[in-house]
């Protein structure tokens, strides 16, 4: 125990003196949690549309208005020629055409029946369907109001209709920054820690001070353990600091306990931490330590369902997905802070990220050797 | 002296087909200061670093402090203080932060600490820098800084690796000065140098020749077997003959 | 000339004897295309529902059919209650809910009106979003079949086309993205990296002082990164036209050389961030840490552009990787011309002209 505090002593003082790492840890995560949020919005609003018109009639001229007022467009043109709102889509200032055939009014009302075409730029495939799905919201709306204009009310009564009630759980507002904040608190936590561990003990074999703790009667785990306890708090400090950002920044109040979360938190710094030592315990620099983990800290983020559900996936996806430990966090992230689920209710990804702590703390120990 | 502190018998090392040590056989005596040399790449280092624990031996037997370096390594690493090459203090931790962790992991005491600590700077004269970092210390204080907190612990025996490698003439003299004064405090000192003049103020030395010794006893014995004037001369009667040198 | 290619050689040599540098000169961009190719898909497919059934007679189970026969949805059979639904919601083990009325039937068959319920999860709003929209359209659909032999009047038919993509295949969009991604990070790290490590071992001052003119040394250690860079490219496309089936619509000429320029650009970048770094590990952080969240922020692959407050939308112009996507998916996907992209161009060509000016001038300051 005595040897533990002497090691943490030096570790701390080393940590706070190296004038590089410092902002790695403090400054980084905070401009990360501070931007991110508002560049991450995936949400699909200010949809361009070029109008072909080739009708010019009264109706077209309301149609365009509807699509004007319903808040989720911008009319980037509004022109006759296909060719023209073409050239725009090409040129990425416009996302959807809506072309109006000549004769549409006069067609409507004499034939009962007419086509408009949409052609939407589907490179970007959400974009294209979500745009494409609210200009046919509210070409069905425009319908109906045509509809009501003309038709009596007994004629229409022999239809039957479902009405929708539709209800947004645990983000009525769907603001999106509810949804990625959580989740980008988890991806820099994960960041820091995972960085910082899996170059920390590689720089004293880089250095050569290693040799000299190797001849030591120093214990393993007293080594390991030392490595691990500063970096452990810096990540819970970054964790808090985090939180309050949340709180003061984007107004986001976990809705689950607190205390759960802080839970959860420990127990995946040490998993994490044990991923980020055992990369320093297999590289003889820290360029490659580096290299090592900047490869698997990408599989891990891009395989988290931070930027695109895990439900996805293929299920060899989510296999691997579920085999790293960034996953789990990120989903119970969300799970406390949106929905305020319970510790039962998390208690499955609990016990994985234990598991996932001790295995990878086992094998960092086992791998760090004092005699080679 | 009634025990012997390093006990070597066919001790080998192996990577792959090469051989870095050859079934070397040697004792070292208590209290003796034993000088171990040889050409770069003639396998000193590993050599020391199967004796400290720090490198399993392929085979052969050995025991430092009476301790087996097959399979009591973590005992063996209680007994003795350990020098390498590359200056292996931490840079960016104090002098006497450092006295305080390396001297703090053998287990003394915060009394033992802070004596040890104020007793080094002095002998050291370093009492002006004492709060400066290590970093900050040109490279021969850095070494007798480096010796000092190696035996801080009173170790049975001392392990020093090149330990004046770089260092002009006087701080040389007043390392091998703190050397004496620990071998007449008893610790045994093992030491590898490319310094004739250095192995002079050994008891006794072994040269090693790709990976086997080739001699072992007093300076004065040696110089008289090979009928040489000088060390210089023994050494180079030796290394001629060596495959893997640099020259 | 010899001299320079035995430089050269140097370089190659030191690249292939690292296994840790090939890891992520060609594992990562391997890597990365499979996973946005196969795994990370917006694209959703078997979300779970859970269905509420206080009705239980044959139009529910009309629509309940419907919405089991659709690949969009797998119904989570085990819950009945609204009590059970909250718990699964809080689990995360269902993503939206579709509520039947015990009146559902009724209501219908009498009044011509029936009213459905619909929650989604919405702590991800684009998934509920679309997740509802499905839905929305699923009963539209048993809507027009129970009314078909009610004539609708007046009906207004859209006709959608998805352009470029007609499968909405997922890759399209990131693949061009990746390229920039890939490109900008090895390019950079590798090259920065690479410099500051002779600079740390000093064997730096020793290329200089040979009779080598500085202009060549910087060549030598950047010729092998634009080399490797380029084959990186190219099974980057083989990658996606072959297993992705990401068609290359353009002129492929015309990709490789605009490829180039950003090879060129990014090297460039490296060279700068060489010039002010003194360590590896510096360089490491800059070029890495530093480069990879601007690039994979403000490229637009993966975020919108038109989202972001306005001052990211200004500082997103300074990023390289951004004006190279644009060029892309004009000539990739879309098959458009230089004509389309010349202005994009002309600032990729205006950046790499600055970056190679000012890291040289650098790199002249630092020797005198």
């Amino acid at each position: 125990m005595r040897t533990l505090k002497f090691l943490l002593r030096k570790e701390f003082k080393q940590i706070f003196r190296d004038k590089g790492l410092l902002p790695l840890i403090f400054i980084m995560p905070m401009i990360q949690l501070l931007v991110m949020p508002l560049a991450a919005n995936f949400d699909v609003k200010n949809v361009n549309v070029a109008i072909v018109d080739h009708d010019h009639s009264t109706y077209t001229q309301q149609l365009v208005n509807k699509i004007g007022a319903s808040g989720y467009f911008r009319i980037a043109n509004y022109s006759d020629s296909y060719k023209e709102a073409l050239h725009l889509v090409e040129h990425e200032k416009a996302d959807i055409i809506l072309e109006i055939p000549q004769n549409f009014e006069r067609n409507l009302i004499r034939e009962n029946n007419q086509k408009v075409f949409l052609a939407a730029d589907a490179i970007n495939g959400v974009k294209g369907s979500i745009g494409s799905a609210y200009l046919t919201t509210v070409l069905t709306d425009f319908n109906s109001d045509v509809r009501l204009k003309w038709v009596q009310p007994q004629r229409l009564g022999a239809v039957s209709t479902i009405g929708i009630d539709y209800s947004n759980w645990f983000n009525p507002l769907m603001d999106y920054h509810k949804f990625m904040v959580p989740a980008i608190l988890a991806l820099l936590v994960t960041m820091v820690g995972g960085f910082v561990a899996a170059l920390n003990i590689v720089r004293e074999k880089e250095i050569g001070t290693i040799e000299q703790i190797n001849v030591t009667p120093i214990k393993k785990w007293e080594f390991i353990l030392g490595k691990m306890i500063p970096f452990w708090l810096i990540g819970i400090f970054d964790f808090t600091l985090g939180l309050l950002i949340a709180r003061f920044v984007y107004g986001i109040i976990p809705v689950g306990s607190i205390a759960t979360l802080y839970l959860f938190v420990s127990v995946y710094m040490i998993a994490l931490l044990g991923f980020g030592l055992l990369v320093s315990t297999y590289s003889s620099n820290q360029l490659q330590a580096m290299f090592v983990a900047f490869f698997f800290m990408m599989i891990f983020i891009l395989m988290s369902g931070l930027f695109s559900p895990v439900e996805n996936m293929p299920q060899w996806a989510k296999v691997i997905s579920n085999l790293t430990p960034v996953t789990h966090f990120v989903e119970v992230m969300r799970m406390i802070v949106l929905k305020g689920s319970t510790f039962a209710n998390i208690k499955k990804q609990f016990f994985i990220e234990i598991i996932f702590a001790v295995v990878l703390n086992s094998w960092a120990i086992w791998n760090y050797r004092k005699t080679s | 002296m009634e025990e012997k502190a390093i006990i070597c018998k066919d001790l080998t090392k192996q990577f792959g087909d090469f051989v870095a040590v050859n079934k070397i056989s040697f004792e070292v005596d208590s209290g003796e200061i034993f000088g171990f040399l040889g050409a770069n790449g003639a396998g000193k280092t590993t050599a020391m670093r199967m004796l400290c624990g720090l490198s399993f031996p392929s085979s052969g037997e050995a025991t430092v402090a009476g301790f087996n370096v097959f399979n009591q390594q973590e005992k063996i690493k209680r007994n003795i203080g350990y020098m390498s090459q590359k200056f292996s203090l931490y840079e960016n931790l104090s002098i006497l932060e450092n006295i305080e962790f390396f001297g703090g992991i053998y287990g003394l005491s915060d009394r033992q600490l802070k004596e040890k600590g104020e007793e080094l700077v002095n002998t050291l004269r370093l009492q002006k820098e004492a709060k400066k970092m290590v970093g900050e210390l040109p490279l021969g204080w850095k070494q007798k800084l480096a010796f000092s907190v190696a035996i801080i612990h009173k170790p049975k025996i001392v392990f020093l690796d090149e330990p004046t490698g770089g260092v002009d003439p006087i701080t040389r003299r007043q390392f091998w000065d703190l050397i004496y004064k620990a071998a007449d405090d008893g610790i045994t000192v093992f030491v590898t140098t490319h310094y004739m003049d250095e192995a002079e103020y050994c008891n006794r030395i072994s040269i090693m020749v790709d990976g086997r010794i080739d001699a072992l006893d007093t300076p004065t014995n040696l110089k008289k077997q090979f009928s040489a004037e000088t060390m210089n001369d023994v050494f180079y009667e030796l290394a001629r003959g060596a495959k893997r040198s640099d020259n | 000339m010899k001299q320079f290619l035995v430089f050269v050689r140097k370089e190659f040599y030191h690249v292939f004897r690292d296994k840790r540098t090939l890891l992520i000169l060609f594992g990562l961009p391997i890597m990365q295309i499979l996973l946005f190719g196969f795994a990370l898909t917006s694209e959703i497919k078997n979300a779970k529902i859970v269905v509420v059934d206080y009705s239980k007679d044959a139009s529910t189970q009309k629509i309940i059919t419907k919405i089991a026969a659709s690949s969009y949805f797998t119904i989570e059979h085990n819950i009945l209650s609204y009590d059970d639904m909250d718990k699964a919601f809080k689990q995360g083990k269902i993503k939206c809910a579709i509520v039947f009325p015990s009146s559902f039937n009724e209501d219908l068959k009498h009044t011509n009106k029936a009213s459905i319920q619909i929650i989604a999860d919405a702590s991800d709003p684009n998934t509920a979003r679309t997740l509802t929209n499905y839905l929305i359209s699923i009963i539209s659909n048993y809507q027009a079949e129970i009314n078909a032999n009610v004539q609708v009047p007046y009906q207004i038919q859209p006709e959608l086309r998805m352009l470029y993509n007609p499968e909405l295949n997922g890759s399209m969009n990131f693949i061009p993205g990746v390229i920039a991604l890939v490109l900008m990070i090895i390019c950079t790290t590798l090259t920065s990296v690479s410099i500051v490590k002779e600079k740390e071992l000093g064997t730096m001052e020793i290329l200089l002082v040979s009779p080598f003119k500085p202009l060549y040394v910087i060549l030598s250690k950047v010729i092998p990164f634009l080399a490797l860079s380029f084959i990186d490219l190219i099974v980057i496309l083989l990658l996606s036209n072959y297993v992705l089936g990401v068609p290359i619509r353009g002129n492929i000429f015309l990709l490789l050389m605009e490829s180039t320029l950003f090879i060129i650009t990014c090297l460039s970048l490296g060279l700068l961030i060489s010039t002010v770094t003194n360590s590896q590990q510096t360089a490491m952080l800059i070029s890495m840490m530093g480069m990879m969240l601007p690039t994979i922020l403000f490229t637009g692959f993966l975020f919108p552009l038109e989202n972001m407050p306005l001052p990211l939308q200004i500082i997103s112009n300074v990023v390289p990787s951004r004006w190279y996507y644009y060029v892309v998916k004009a000539v990739m996907l879309k098959g458009l011309g230089l004509q389309a992209v010349w202005k994009q161009t002309l600032i990729l060509l205006g950046m790499c002209f600055f970056l190679l000016t000012v890291s040289f001038r650098n790199f002249k300051i630092r020797l005198a």
